[in-house]
Parts: C-alpha cells; structure tokens; sequence
C-alpha cells in the first residue's frame, strides 16, 4: 500500500519535472548546451527552483537524505541550468545544511570532533582533486558518471543495512591512540552509550573515494559516510548520522571553494535553492511526526532512480523520456 | 581528556560556537544582499533579464559572455576577483557565501590553542592542516577546469 501510494506521488512529480525540462518541452532537437532563449521571464526559474528544493528540503528530512544528493541529478536533469552551475550549487545547498545542523548535534555530542577530524583531512584534500577532475572531464561524462553514481546510492539504499549500536569487541590501535570513543545519552531511553571504533584504517581510506566523489559531482556524501561509519567502523547509528551531517560541512567547504574560484556559482540559483531547502527542511521536521518511514522511503528511492536514469542518459545523448 | 558541558569536549564547544555564529552571520548577510539584488536597490553587473540566457552554457563560456558584454575585465571574474565587483548587487552575495564557506577554516584555528593547552599536539597539528588545506582551496592557487 505505502509502495503504490509512493508510486503515484512520484509520477505526479515525474509528470511536473517533465513539463519544466527545457529539452521536453522544445522538442528533441533540443541539446544540452542550447541556450534556452524561448521568451520565459528571468524569474520562472528560480521560483521554480524554489518550489521544487522546497518539496526536495521535506523529503531530504524524511527519507533521511541530504539535500545535495537529490538537487544535483534532479536540478541537471530537469532545468536548464549548466551542470557546472548546478554542481557549485549543489554543494553550496549541501554545506548550508550542514552548517545549520553542526553547532545543534555537536553541542548534543551526537556528532564527534574527534572522529570527524582524521576522516575530513582525508575527505576535504580528495573533495578538492574530485572537484578539479569534476571541473576537467567534459560535462556530458560527468553527467554520465553522476547517473551511474545516483543509481549505485540506490543500490545501497535497498540494500544496505543499518546496526544502531554495532558490536565494537576491541577499539583498533589507531583509534585507540587518536582516542576516537565518546559518551552520549540516548534520549528513548534516558541510556548512556559508550562507543569506540574499529576497523579505522580501511575505514579512513574508503574516505578517499568518498571525497573525490563528493567534489567531482557536487553532492553531499552523507549515503556513504553513514554506512563507512556505522557498519564498517563501527560508530553507533545516532552518532555516525550526526558526525556525517558534521562532516559534510567540511568537505565541502574545500570542493564549494574551487567552484566558487571557477566562477561556477550564481547568486540567483544559489540564493533561492538555499531558502527552498531550508524551509523545506522546517516542514519535514514537522511532518517527520506523521509520516510512515516506508511510504517515504519508497518515493526517494523512486526520485533517486528516475533522476539517476535521467542523469545517465543525458550523459548517452538518448533521448528516454 | 578535560570534559566540560555535558561529557562534550571542550573543543568540540568552541568549534560549535564559532560554527553557529559564522553560520548565522553568513546566512543573514546572504538573505540581506539577495533583496538588494532582487528588489533593485543596488544595479547588478549582469542584468536580470539576462541571467537566463547565461547560466545554461558552460562556465568557461558564461565567464567570456558577462566578461565580454557587461564587466570589460582583463580576465573573467574567477578566484577573488568578485572583491572588485561589490558595488554590483549580484556580486555583493558572494560575502555571504564566502563566509559560509570560510567559516570553518576559522573553527578549525580556534580550536587550536584549546588543543595545545590540553597537550593535544596531535589534533593540534590536524586543526592546522585542515585549515591550511581549506586556506588553499580557497586562495585560488588551485586551477581546475579545460
């Protein structure tokens, strides 16, 4: 029932992406770098823009994603702008909601400092070379290697599992001398939880490819943070959320500052995408309270993969839909 | 390891306030230069009414394009160069979104002294990294792109 009831809420945005897609509604004469000049007001696509991060800000908080990972295949896909603008935006939207979020989950010490710090000074120097191969390669091979990234991010999300409180035996040598462990309090049920890490070199390298991937596509790397922290590391669910939505504030930082160095950002996508996100965000909060995790889940897994197909065949040059 | 505030370190408190202070300022100054950009009260360089023609080609060709039509620089305006264009409303947003983008290089240098008076030499040493890597990514030195 939750499965069909995402179905239809996903043709109903399929349906209204469609008619906004420059290519779709000019014909398929169409290209990617065609300068859509079709006598729109300069303000459509940014109200436009608002609308649609605004419904993308409710479903990031309830389908437990972040916003970048949904804006950039979504926002190349279906509206005209470049994809190199789209990407600097992207981690702009990405690095605001982590920004907003980092002081509250590190005051609460749900995210970890001392955890975060070896793993960004390995993701942020990777996020810079991944967003100087990202500026490099020709926009129509990114845009094919986003659609084949967007639909392995579902992959994992159908297929990985998540442990709330993973079984660490003994905390690894490095671990154990960078003193990576902590206290929290779970607040279902009032219990104080001591965690520590393991597997913390294997796990550190992994934030190698995380990294490149999170500057060459402009994407917030929260979908794979979480399952490197948490399953192979061995971080407890709250805090490998937590430390990962930290973390993002990071990396990308150091991808955000060579696409704002290229001159790959523009105030007017920025500004409105990042408001749409935000309040957004404030109404999936709210709506968090009501709604069924498995109906959510089922229409972000179907936006990620219609836009992921979206992505890979405007990378092809075919013209699927 | 000194623990104040709750079981959180006191690092991880100095970080988080400079953090959310950053944050808040950057947001305020980006909303605020937004409605002077698009209310009109401050002339942008590139008219609004041409933005939509733009932002749909590479960015190689959307630096030419504004170069070449509205700012006349010697080179487009990639890296700093948006310091000298502040009496034009669009780029009078880029404040806020270079302190949104700054603010953690200052997070990193603050903790700093708050590591070395705990001994900590070691985090010590990646806080300092770490903003030397950020302080790079956005001094511009870094060329990317064909």
């Amino acid at each position: 029932m939750d499965c069909f009831r995402g179905l239809k809420i996903i043709f109903l945005i399929i349906t209204f992406l469609m008619r906004m897609d420059p290519a779709f509604a000019a014909g398929p004469e169409t290209t990617m770098d065609l300068v859509p000049n079709d006598g729109t007001e300069w303000w459509v696509w940014p109200l436009a823009l608002f609308v649609i991060t605004f419904v993308m800000g409710i479903l990031a908080v309830l389908g437990g994603v972040g916003g970048g990972v949904l804006y950039v295949p979504i926002i190349s896909g279906f509206f005209p702008f470049h994809l190199d603008f789209v990407r600097g935006a992207g981690l702009l939207v990405a690095l605001t909601g982590a920004l907003a979020a980092g002081p509250g989950l590190l005051k609460a010490n749900l995210a970890s400092l001392r955890l975060a710090m070896p793993v960004a000074l390995i993701a942020s120097s990777c996020a810079i070379i991944g967003a100087m191969i990202g500026l490099a390669l020709p926009t129509n091979i990114v845009q094919t290697l986003l659609g084949v990234t967007i639909l392995g991010i579902v992959v994992i999300m159908l297929t990985a599992k998540k442990a709330e409180f993973p079984e660490v035996e003994k905390a690894d040598a490095l671990s154990s001398a960078l003193r990576i462990c902590g206290v929290y309090t779970e607040a279902s049920t009032g219990q104080k939880i001591d965690w520590k890490i393991h597997r913390t070199p294997l796990g550190l390298s992994l934030f190698v490819i995380i990294g490149i991937m999170a500057g060459m596509f402009g994407l917030g790397a929260g979908w794979a943070n979480v399952p490197v922290l948490n399953l192979l590391m061995g971080a407890p669910l709250k805090i490998s959320v937590a430390t990962s939505k930290f973390l993002l504030s990071i990396t990308d930082t150091s991808a955000a500052w060579i696409y704002l160095n290229k001159g790959c950002v523009i105030p007017m996508m920025v500004v409105p995408s990042l408001v749409g996100i935000m309040l957004g965000s404030f109404v999936g909060v709210r709506v968090l309270k009501i709604a069924k995790p498995t109906f959510i889940r089922w229409t972000v897994i179907g936006i990620l993969t219609f836009a992921g197909i979206k992505a890979l065949t405007k990378g092809l040059g075919i013209e699927l839909f | 390891m000194e623990i104040k505030n709750n079981g959180v370190n006191e690092e991880q408190v100095v970080y988080a306030k400079v953090l959310e202070a950053g944050m808040y300022l950057g947001l305020a100054i980006l909303f605020i230069t937004f409605a002077i950009y698009i209310f009109g009260i401050m002339k942008p360089a590139i008219p609004l009414d041409h933005i939509s023609t733009l932002w749909s080609q590479p960015v190689h060709h959307y630096l030419e394009e504004i170069n070449h039509n509205f700012l006349h620089l010697e080179q487009g305006p990639t890296g700093w160069t948006w310091c000298t264009l502040l009496d034009k409303a669009d780029f009078l947003n880029f404040i806020g979104i270079a302190l949104l983008s700054g603010v953690t290089i200052v997070c990193f240098l603050a903790i700093i002294p708050v590591l070395l008076r705990k001994g900590d030499k070691v985090y010590a040493t990646m806080a300092l990294v770490e903003a030397l890597i950020l302080i790079l990514a956005a001094s511009g030195i870094l060329q990317a792109g064909h």
